[in-house]
């Protein structure tokens, strides 16, 4: 019997073998912004509630480094994490918050019940600055330097052990 | 014997996307342009961009608020007079090629494209060989 006859068995042994190995890896299902790196694009957003201020490209660019974080009164992650944005703000960052697709009268009874750790909340009606910017989902958390520059994304609800990450990643922003 | 069916009912129903759908979509989620060029245009261009939420969808065939926030853009940009290729561009600029079900060919997809002309050429060379040693 000739060696080839093995070859096809062979190629087909490499195949499963292939998607064995892929089978048993975890799925990654989050969409990284491509942003990263690039100056946050010209917007502009209204107060997401009475006695809060908007949120512009603008708030950025004064050579503080600050968390952008996007957020929804609905999105129940953003339930757990609000605890940690809290010991952020403690810790000394500033938070900038926008609302997608969000009512005054959610947001303000969200804040209530959970604590407002924003220094402004822009209300984002129509995903406009969250398409702007890359990012895929609630909650979803951006560190931009103090020219405006997007440094880090961070996808997903934020837990204890991202608290001292992003304090790292706000500081390099510095 | 009613309740349990109505507690189950009600258990059936999803109330975050509920409370999601509390604000109303965006103008153009919906609403087709007026110029049925564009429209077409448009939709075309809908049906081949990812739902970023549930991502084996296109924007066009998902009622995630999300996607109906990317068709209004997908829609106001065509409006504008922006072509698919630049609102497609624009979109990858964010989401990379991920967002994108236009196969392109690229550094990382080239085998995808080249190993079934090659498999064919190998097929025909070794049909080729057997005609020739029978005739």
């Amino acid at each position: 019997m000739s060696w080839r006859l093995w070859v096809p068995l062979f190629a087909f042994a490499l195949f499963v073998g292939l998607a064995a190995y892929q089978l048993t890896q975890p799925k990654d299902e989050f969409v990284q912004s491509r942003m990263v790196g690039e100056e946050l694009p010209y917007f502009e957003l209204p107060p997401a509630m009475d006695g809060v201020e908007g949120v512009s490209n603008a708030s950025f660019a004064d050579g503080q480094p600050r968390l952008l974080n996007i957020w929804a009164s609905w999105c129940l992650p953003c339930i757990a994490e609000a605890p940690h944005l809290e010991s952020l703000k403690e810790q000394g960052a500033e938070i900038v918050g926008v609302a997608i697709r969000d009512r005054p009268e959610d947001v303000a009874r969200f804040l209530a019940q959970h604590g407002n750790p924003y220094s402004r909340i822009g209300r984002d009606d129509l995903s406009e600055v969250q398409l702007a910017i890359g990012s895929s989902g609630v909650p979803e958390t951006f560190v931009i330097d103090g020219s405006g520059v997007i440094r880090h994304q961070h996808i997903g609800d934020i837990r204890a052990d991202d608290v001292p990450r992003l304090l790292a990643e706000l500081e390099k922003a510095r | 014997m009613i309740r349990p069916l109505v507690v189950s009912f009600i258990l059936m129903l999803a109330f975050p996307l509920a409370a999601q759908q509390s604000m109303p979509p965006a103008p153009y989620a919906y609403r087709q342009l007026d110029d049925p060029v564009q429209e077409a245009a448009a939709q075309d261009l809908m049906e081949t961009l990812r739902c970023l939420k549930c991502q084996s969808q296109s924007i066009a065939d998902s009622d995630a608020p999300m996607a109906g926030d990317m068709r209004h853009q997908v829609r106001i940009r065509i409006a504008a007079g922006e072509s698919p290729d630049q609102i497609r561009g624009w979109l990858t600029q964010r989401y990379g090629d991920y967002v994108s079900y236009k196969p392109v060919v690229s550094a990382t997809t080239w085998p995808l494209f080249a190993i079934p002309i090659l498999l064919l050429a190998l097929a025909g060379g070794v049909l080729l060989g057997r005609y020739r040693r029978r005739a």
